[in-house]
Formats: structure tokens, C-alpha cells, sequence
């Protein structure tokens, strides 16, 4: 096999990232009551270097062994997620779903985490093969299928978090392919439809703003009228949707819109979490020095809700380290999927990233109540085996891709 | 797919620019919620994490006039419990009740207390004792949400002795909170809920200090990092009073326990109070950190009403102590002098319109003048001594010599006494109804009867004016600001004329010879005022003051069932001769 290159930004970024992460999920553990939580941080190590082994195992292989691994490799996780449906477990925030797998009672992991990597691999064979990007919403059958089957397994575990996931990563792919931004709207409109109905007002604005929309961008008549009775459709099931979701979640949405609404049960998080941030100024606490972790006030402070410990120990100042390191660690991998050998790499890279990106806007995002809460975890932070894994393979994938990749003077023809 | 690089390049600009924004747009709403914001929420974090635990303050001292302690704090233990809600702080209260002995009463008192103030520790045993705090203290590390505290406990160390002006103190109540006067008051606060205590609330209060304690999202005291520094509890300044404790006690122990009433001391000259005392009395320590339900039941159902202030809140009929009120009326408006005689002479009776009005005397005085009327109180002189008066002057004059006021004493719940308005026909008309009331009215007030009621210490204070120039002064247990008022315009022979008419009261002859002292001589005036529960126990009044020549004390003493005013009057002249040291000469029970 061909010696690559290391590409020791990308490495060294996401080293830095799991070493700060490492060193939170142990200050996470550091309460006043000991508890589990204490010896967690031993695991994610053990995860971060089996997570690195892989990420070097990769990398020293070659990216169309990648690419020859792709349909095995996606059609597993996707069967290990539907195993879910009949032996899936819970855990944490989530104990009611059923993302885990397990063997009696000791959790494997989250096959849901495997496939956030297989997806995107998925996607980017299927839109690779294409010689022009999809130009009419009937192009888009086969990447949606391979989006969709997946995302309605998860949907059913139920984990709405990484169904957003999914979603993202299906958006950011179909742009980084050349899909017009038009019929990406047009694309995600029965989703704003879906999200708007709530109010009939803003659903009629939406739905003007749509029919604009379709006149400009002229698709096949019988899509135009596909898309708008998709709109109405939403637009009419939502409520019957609401009414299916489960209580916590109906709960949660609301407490996205009014914290104080229900402030010991589910505003209790974002509340609490808003607290911890808050009061870590501008340099915080200290490191493991933070109040509201240490008495027990921030809940989930070892995942979900680890970048309230940043906050209230490293201050503004370690959230700003923390989040200049997740930016240029997506800048690089950017840069790296544009000047990728192939479109499978680039579009497989710029896949990751967008799963990271969507993962850090949503989670970091969430503890300021900017995001609902969706247990959504924090890449290289949040404690979890499955998911330090999955992003170091990422890491691994990609560092084969900038391996093989053309040097800087490829932007240059242009 | 498009992948040519021109594409490529314009994407990855684009990208890297949403990315860009992404990140501005998180770093602002971190810099807003961690620098501009910072304040709030490190605030509401102190807030989360720190525990106020109140320090109560001791209350001020409580002196006699001689420096002796009326009302002090002894150091006590409070329990205390700090709950996040009210189902835990039930868990918990289960888990204790074998340990603390906790009545059932007891819990749910602490739920309510809770209630009142949940970020406050909720007390649990005000006054716990050494044993159940060592067993406590043994078990410390299981019950963490335990706090136990040396708190000041009001203590009276003569108790029922003083309890009839001093009061007591009790956990402020919900009603109370809300009222203005105790603005700023936390629940759980211990405040006076009667007598001195009370009217003296905002001076004996203290400011009550903090401790801050570190607890976790469950409520439990956490150890370790240093909480904010406490602020220290303020006691209040030494209330200096006017009592005589000596004098009280001597009362106290006069009074014993057969006799009921109330009597009342007081320094004719300041109006200072030197012993006020109510009997039966209560035990006010009992009442300090709760009322027990049984002591609070035995108090309430008792008929003789050791609750009830029968110097300040009972008001009667001063019968014939108000005689001298009569006299003054009429010496004022001139319709007699201290030697004049009324036209018909006593024979026991005076027939007036249809009436016969006895006086108590069957065997009638005889022709007397104002001065042996007094000595002897001849009803059937003040008969007559009132219909020249008339009604309406009679009213009048006695609404100047305030009758128809609360006496001002420095106490809270003080009764006003009754007595007609100036406005006698339309106040007789309301009382009775037109029609139902005639002249005769005249001569029950003459004598001390009729629609007149007078508490104690308000007769106490008229018989000030009687031994001074005429000057009345308001009563008064801690020396403020001495109100002195001339009520009386007689003149000087005028006014040594009465007071030797009363001295003659306590003289050979006189209605209460048997009360006499060697070598002091004691002017007063004895009073029967008539009982409507049961007329063959009619209430027994003595008001007067000592020595006549130039008076040190004025006492009031009021006998509830005691049947005729001698009785009293020996009472008040021992009372006299204890503070005057002068040993009263043993009692001859002459009659009369």
C-alpha cells in the first residue's frame, strides 16, 4: 500500500480536542458526592486510543478500499440499528429509547454512531456515481432512500437527536455535490412546513414564499404539485405528529420556547446549565472547581451537557479555545474535501465534517437554550465510547483522504 | 456531480463562511451570557449553592427600676431541617420522630412552618433537650440536613410574677407578617405577643444574623470550600422599666392563689408603674417555642381567666370609688364646699319619684358634710349631691376628668372604659331607648353605678390627680416620655380637704378602719361594684395613695367576688406598707 503523508494539522487538532475533552469528562466526575461518574474518564481514554489504533489502521489503507467497504459496511449498521428495535436498551438523558445494544444488560454500543460514518460514505458512493448533481427532486430518490432508511429506524428507537444528525449530513452532502440551494429549499420545505404549522399565519407567509419559489426555480409539474399537496400534508398532520410524540419530548420542545415553563422537571437542564455557563465569567471557577457540577446542580454533566462544565470552569475564555479548535478542525477537513483526489473522498469528507458541525451547533447551541434539548452528544467531548470510535475512524478516513489528495496548488488552476 | 474546481472553490468559501458565522454567533451568545450577564447568574449560582442559616438575636434585657432582671435569654437548642420540598422534608421528619419524639402535632406544625418559608431551615424542636441534642449529635452523619443551633431562649426567671405586664413571646404568624408593622420580619422569627414584649416589639427585637451554608442540588450541607462569611446576630439594647420587681413579687405573693383580680402601683408624682399584676397569672416561660396544646387548653377553660389582663382589660362598675369624682364635679362647679351638708338627712334610703334608693348603710348616716360623705360613703348624700350636679354636668365633668378614656398605659389590648357621651340624651336613648331611661339615672352614676365601667388602671390614674394638684398621669412601665395632665381646678384647701376625707376612709370609723398602718396614714376609697353574675358576691374596689400628707404610691386594687371594698383595701394597704416599710398592724376584722 501507498505511504501517505501524515496530515498532522487535522491529527493534532483532534488530539488537542480529546485530550480537553478527556481532561472535562474527569472534572465532570469531581463532585462533592461521589459518584460513577468519578471513573468514567479511565474508559474514554481506553476508547480514545482503541479510537486512534482504528483511525491509524484506516489511514494506512487507502481510500478505494474505502470505498470497496462502503456497501458492506452500510448495510451492517443499518442492520445492527433495526437489532435495536428488538434488543435495544436505554441510557442516560434517554432511558426510555432504545439506541443501545446490548448483550443482558452490558451496553456494546450505539450502532446509531456507526452509522452517522456509514451514511455518509453511503451518500457520497451514490452521488459520486453521478456524472451531473441532481437537478429535479425525482433525481433525489436514491440518496433520500439511503438517508431515509436508516432515519426512520432511529426515529422509531426514537433518538430525534440524531435523526437530526442524519439530516444534516444529507443537506450538507446534496450541496457539496452541486445540487442547486433552490431545490434544497424546496427539498427541506414540507420539514418547514411541518415546523411552522404550529401557527397558520406564518404557515400561509411559508407557503407563499414557497409557490414563489417553484415559479422561479420551474420544476416538472408534477413534482410542483408533489411538493405543495407534501406541504399541506405536514402542515395538517403536525398536530396528529405532536400528539405521537412521547410526553418528555412534547416537553422538551416546550421548554426550548419557555424555560421557566416547567422549571424542576425539563427547564431544569437548560435552567441549570444557563447558571453554570453564566457564572463562569470570564476565566471560570477553576478547572474541577465549578459550583453547579460540583453540588450536583448540571445534570448530565459528563455528556450531554459537558460544554456547561467548559463554561463554568474555563470561562469565556476556555469556550472560546474549545470552539476555535472545533472551527479549525472544520476548516481543515473543508479545505481537505475541496482539494480531494476524487468526488467520493471530497464528498465523503465534507460529509464528516457536516455530522461534526450539526453535533457541535446543535449540543453547544443547547446549552445556552439556543437548541432544544435532543441528546445530542459533543464530538471528542462528551463521554461515550461509541462515539469517540466513530469520530476517530472519521479522523482516520480522513487522514487517508488528505493523504491522497492533491497538494494546495490543485485550487490554483482555477 | 460538478466537481470542477471553480465549484469546488466557490463551496468550500461558502462553507467556510457559514462556518464562520456559526462560530460568531456561539461565541456571542457565550460572551453575552458570560461577560454581560455574568452578574445574574453568578448570583442565582450563590443562590443555588448557599444555605441562609438564620442567627437569631438575643432579645433585650428587661430590668426593674433597681436593676433587677425582669426578662433575660438563656442559651437553648433549636433543630432544625433543611428540605428541598415538602416530601422530603416528610421523609425525613418519619426517619426523626422515633429519635427527636416528635408528636405528630410536632410534624405538622414543622410542614407548615415549611410552607411559610421553604428556603429557610425549617425548625423542627425550638427547644430541644441536652438528651435529645447528644443523641443527635452521635447520629450526625446520617441525618446531614440536620442543623442543630444554640439559639437565645427568652426566659423570666419570676414567671407568673410578671407575665401580667411583661407578656410573653411566640414564632410570628402568618397574619402577622403581613401587617406593616412587622415589614421586614422573616418567618420563624420570634416575636412579643404580649405586654411589654409587645409594645415594645421593634426595641427588644435585635437584627437577626446569617450563616451561609453550602448545600448540593439535594439540600444536604456540603463541607470544604469556605461559605460567604456570616453576619453576626445584633442583640437589642437593655429595656429599663419602671416596676418595682420587689414590690410585684409582694403583690404576687398577697395576692396567692384565692384571691382573684388585679392590682396596680404607680407613682403618683411620673405616673411610672411600679407593679401591675393580674390574678390568676400564667407561667409565660411555658409559652416560649410553643404554646403546649394542653397548657394552652387548661389557660383558655379555666373560669377564672388567668389570660384575661383584669387591670387593663376587665372593666366594672368603680361603685363607690368614683364618689370622689362626684365631689370633685361638684366642688368644681361650686354647688358645694368640703363642709356642706345636703338638705335631707341619710336614713338609709332617699325615695326619688317612684324609686326608693338604699344606701348601704341600713341605718342610715344622718346628716353629713361632703368630708364625712367620703369617710363614711354615704350614698344617700351623693344622692342628692348629684341630682344638684344634674346629668349633664355629672357626664361632662366626668368625660373631663377622662372616664371615657383608655388610661394610655404602655401596654398593648387596653380596654376603654365605658361611660355615657356628652351628648347624655341621645347616649341614654341608644342605651335604653327613649322612654326607658329617667333622671334616676343621675343617681346611680353619683355613686359609682349605672352605665360606668372603669378598668383598674384608669381609676388608678384619676386618684394621681387626688393626690397632686390635680394632675393626672399616664401610666406608664417604661419611663418615656411622662405625660402629666391637670384635670382637676380645685383649689389647694379644696384638694386637702378631700384627701383628708380619705384619709378618714382608713380611720377609726372609717369603711376600711381594719386597713389602717401604724404611723402611716393611707387615703383612699373603698368600692363595691355590683356583681351581675351572682349579686351575693358583689366585686370589691379599693383605690388610694400613701402617705396622705404627701403621696409616694398610688394603688388600685380590684377583687373580683371579694364582696366589700375593706377587703381590697386591706390588700392595697399592705401592699403600701411593704413599699413604704412600714408593717401594717394586724388586721381587726371590725365590719363596716
Amino acid at each position: 500500500m501507498r505511504r501517505i503523508v501524515a496530515d498532522y494539522p487535522l491529527v493534532i487538532i483532534a488530539l488537542t480536542l480529546s485530550i480537553f475533552g478527556v481532561a472535562m469528562v474527569y472534572s465532570a466526575g469531581q463532585t462533592d458526592t461521589p459518584t460513577a461518574v468519578a471513573r468514567v474518564y479511565k474508559s474514554q481514554i481506553v476508547w480514545l486510543i482503541i479510537g486512534m489504533l482504528g483511525a491509524y489502521g484506516i489511514s494506512r489503507s487507502s481510500v478505494r478500499f474505502i470505498e470497496w467497504m462502503t456497501i458492506p459496511a452500510y448495510v451492517l449498521s443499518v442492520a445492527l440499528l433495526a437489532l435495536t428495535l428488538v434488543v435495544g436498551k436505554g441510557a442516560g438523558t434517554a432511558a426510555s429509547t432504545k439506541s443501545w445494544l446490548a448483550i443482558g444488560s452490558v451496553r456494546i454500543g450505539q450502532p446509531s454512531e456507526l452509522a452517522k460514518v456509514t451514511v455518509a460514505l453511503m451518500l457520497a458512493y451514490v452521488l459520486a456515481s453521478r456524472k451531473e448533481p441532481p437537478k429535479s427532486l425525482l433525481d433525489l430518490w436514491r440518496p433520500a432512500l439511503i438517508v431515509l432508511i436508516p432515519w426512520t429506524i432511529i426515529m422509531l428507537q426514537p433518538d430525534l437527536g440524531t435523526g437530526i444528525v442524519f439530516i444534516g449530513i444529507f443537506f450538507g452532502m446534496l450541496y457539496w455535490s452541486g445540487v442547486a440551494w433552490p431545490l434544497l429549499l424546496l427539498l427541506a420545505s414540507p420539514v418547514v412546513s411541518l415546523i411552522l404549522s404550529f401557527s397558520t399565519g406564518l404557515w400561509g407567509a411559508w407557503f407563499l414564499v414557497l409557490l414563489a419559489l417553484v415559479l422561479y426555480y420551474r420544476p416538472y409539474l408534477v413534482e410542483g404539485i408533489v411538493l405543495m399537496l407534501a406541504n399541506i400534508a405536514t402542515g395538517v398532520i403536525a398536530p396528529i405528529l405532536w400528539e405521537k410524540l412521547a410526553p418528555y419530548q412534547q416537553n422538551r420542545l416546550k421548554t426550548f420556547i419557555d424555560p421557566s415553563a416547567d422549571p424542576r422537571a425539563s427547564g431544569y437542564h437548560v435552567i441549570q446549565s444557563k447558571i453554570a455557563i453564566g457564572s463562569g465569567g470570564w476565566v471560570g471557577k477553576g478547572f474541577t472547581l465549578g459550583t453547579q457540577k460540583r453540588l450536583a446542580f448540571l445534570p448530565e454533566q459528563h455528556t450531554d451537557f459537558i460544554f456547561a462544565v467548559v463554561g463554568e470552569e474555563l470561562g469565556f475564555i476556555g469556550v472560546t479555545i474549545a470552539l476555535t479548535l472545533f472551527l479549525a478542525l472544520f476548516l481543515r477537513v473543508t479545505q481537505i474535501a475541496g482539494r480531494a483526489n476524487d468526488s467520493f473522498s471530497s464528498l465523503v469528507a465534507f460529509g464528516l465534517m457536516a455530522s461534526w458541525f450539526v453535533h457541535v451547533l446543535v449540543n453547544v447551541g443547547m446549552t445556552l437554550n439556543l437548541m432544544p434539548i435532543t441528546g445530542i452528544p459533543l464530538p471528542f467531548f462528551s463521554y461515550g465510547g461509541s462515539f469517540m470510535l466513530a469520530s476517530w475512524l472519521a479522523i482516520g478516513i480522513l487522514m487517508r483522504i488528505s493523504g491522497e489528495g492533491r497538494g494546495k496548488a490543485a485550487f490554483k488552476k482555477s | 456531480m460538478s466537481f470542477h474546481p471553480n465549484d469546488i472553490a466557490r463551496r468550500t468559501q461558502l462553507s467556510s463562511i457559514v462556518l464562520g458565522i456559526g462560530f460568531i454567533a456561539l461565541l456571542g451568545a457565550f460572551f453575552r451570557t458570560q461577560v454581560i450577564d455574568h452578574q445574574n447568574y453568578a448570583t442565582q449560582s450563590e443562590e443555588n449553592r448557599l444555605r441562609a442559616i438564620p442567627l437569631p438575636a438575643p432579645r433585650g434585657i428587661i430590668y426593674d427600676r433597681k436593676g433587677e432582671i425582669i426578662a433575660e435569654n438563656l442559651p437553648a437548642y433549636s433543630v432544625s431541617l433543611i428540605a428541598p420540598n415538602e416530601d422530603s422534608l416528610r421523609a425525613a421528619l418519619k426517619t426523626l420522630q422515633p429519635t427527636l419524639q416528635l408528636s405528630d402535632g410536632d410534624i405538622s406544625a414543622a410542614i407548615r412552618r415549611f410552607r411559610r418559608a421553604p428556603t429557610r431551615p425549617t425548625v423542627v424542636l425550638p427547644d430541644a433537650s441536652i438528651d435529645v441534642i447528644s443523641v443527635l449529635e452521635e447520629h450526625r452523619i446520617d441525618f446531614p440536613r440536620l442543623i442543630i443551633q444554640s439559639v437565645p431562649k427568652r426566659y423570666y426567671p419570676d414567671g407568673a410574677v410578671v407575665a401580667s405586664f411583661v407578656g410573653y413571646t411566640g414564632e410570628i404568624s402568618e397574619d402577622e407578617l403581613n401587617k406593616p408593622q412587622y415589614a421586614g420580619y422573616k418567618p420563624g422569627e420570634i416575636i412579643g405577643k404580649g405586654g411589654l414584649e409587645k409594645q415594645y416589639e421593634s426595641d427588644l427585637h435585635g437584627e437577626e444574623g446569617e450563616r451561609y451554608d453550602e448545600v448540593d442540588a439535594r439540600g444536604r450541607p456540603v463541607r470544604g470550600v469556605g461559605p460567604r462569611p456570616e453576619r453576626e446576630p445584633r442583640g437589642a439594647p437593655a429595656l429599663k422599666t419602671n416596676i418595682d420587681l420587689d414590690l410585684q413579687k409582694f403583690i404576687a405573693q398577697t395576692f396567692g392563689d384565692s384571691l382573684q383580680g388585679g392590682a396596680i402601683a404607680m407613682d403618683p408624682k411620673t405616673g411610672g408603674v411600679l407593679a401591675l399584676y393580674s390574678a390568676p397569672s400564667f407561667d409565660p416561660n411555658r409559652f416560649t417555642g410553643g404554646i403546649p396544646a394542653d397548657y394552652w387548653k387548661e389557660l383558655n377553660t379555666d373560669p377564672r381567666r388567668p389570660l384575661f389582663n383584669k387591670v387593663i382589660q376587665g372593666t366594672y362598675p368603680p361603685g363607690s370609688t368614683w364618689k370622689l369624682a362626684t365631689s370633685t364635679i361638684g366642688l368644681e362647679e361650686q354647688l358645694v364646699t368640703i363642709d356642706s351638708h345636703m338638705p335631707i338627712s341619710c336614713s338609709g334610703g332617699l325615695q326619688y319619684g317612684r324609686r326608693y334608693f338604699r344606701c348601704w348603710e341600713k341605718k342610715g348616716h344622718g346628716s353629713l358634710s361632703l368630708s364625712g360623705a367620703i369617710t363614711h360613703s354615704c350614698d344617700v348624700f351623693f344622692y342628692q349631691l348629684g341630682l344638684k350636679i344634674g346629668l349633664a354636668r355629672l357626664v361632662a365633668g366626668g368625660i373631663d376628668l377622662e372616664f371615657r378614656e383608655k388610661s394610655g398605659i404602655d401596654l398593648p389590648n387596653e380596654i376603654r372604659p365605658r361611660f355615657p357621651a356628652r351628648d347624655v340624651k341621645a347616649y341614654y336613648d341608644r342605651m335604653f331607648g327613649p322612654r326607658n331611661w329617667s333622671n334616676a339615672e343621675t343617681l346611680n352614676l353619683a355613686i359609682g353605678q349605672g352605665a360606668n365601667s372603669q378598668t383598674v388602671v384608669n381609676m388608678a390614674k384619676f386618684y394621681t390627680a387626688l393626690a397632686t394638684d390635680g394632675t393626672a398621669s399616664k401610666p406608664e412601665l417604661v419611663a418615656r416620655n411622662p405625660e402629666r395632665k391637670k384635670i382637676m381646678t380645685l383649689s389647694l384647701a379644696e384638694m386637702d380637704g378631700l384627701r383628708k376625707a380619705m384619709a378618714g376612709v382608713t380611720s377609726a370609723g372609717g369603711t376600711a378602719a381594719s386597713a389602717n398602718i401604724q404611723g402611716l396614714t393611707i387615703a383612699g376609697k373603698t368600692g363595691s361594684a355590683q356583681n351581675t353574675e351572682n349579686p351575693d358576691k358583689d366585686h370589691a374596689w379599693f383605690v388610694g395613695f400613701a402617705p396622705a400628707e404627701d403621696p409616694k404610691i398610688v394603688v388600685g386594687v380590684f377583687l373580683e367576688f371579694g364582696i366589700h371594698g375593706y377587703l381590697a383595701a386591706r390588700v392595697a394597704s399592705k401592699i403600701i406598707g411593704h413599699y413604704m416599710h412600714v408593717q401594717p398592724a394586724d388586721f381587726v376584722d371590725t365590719g363596716g
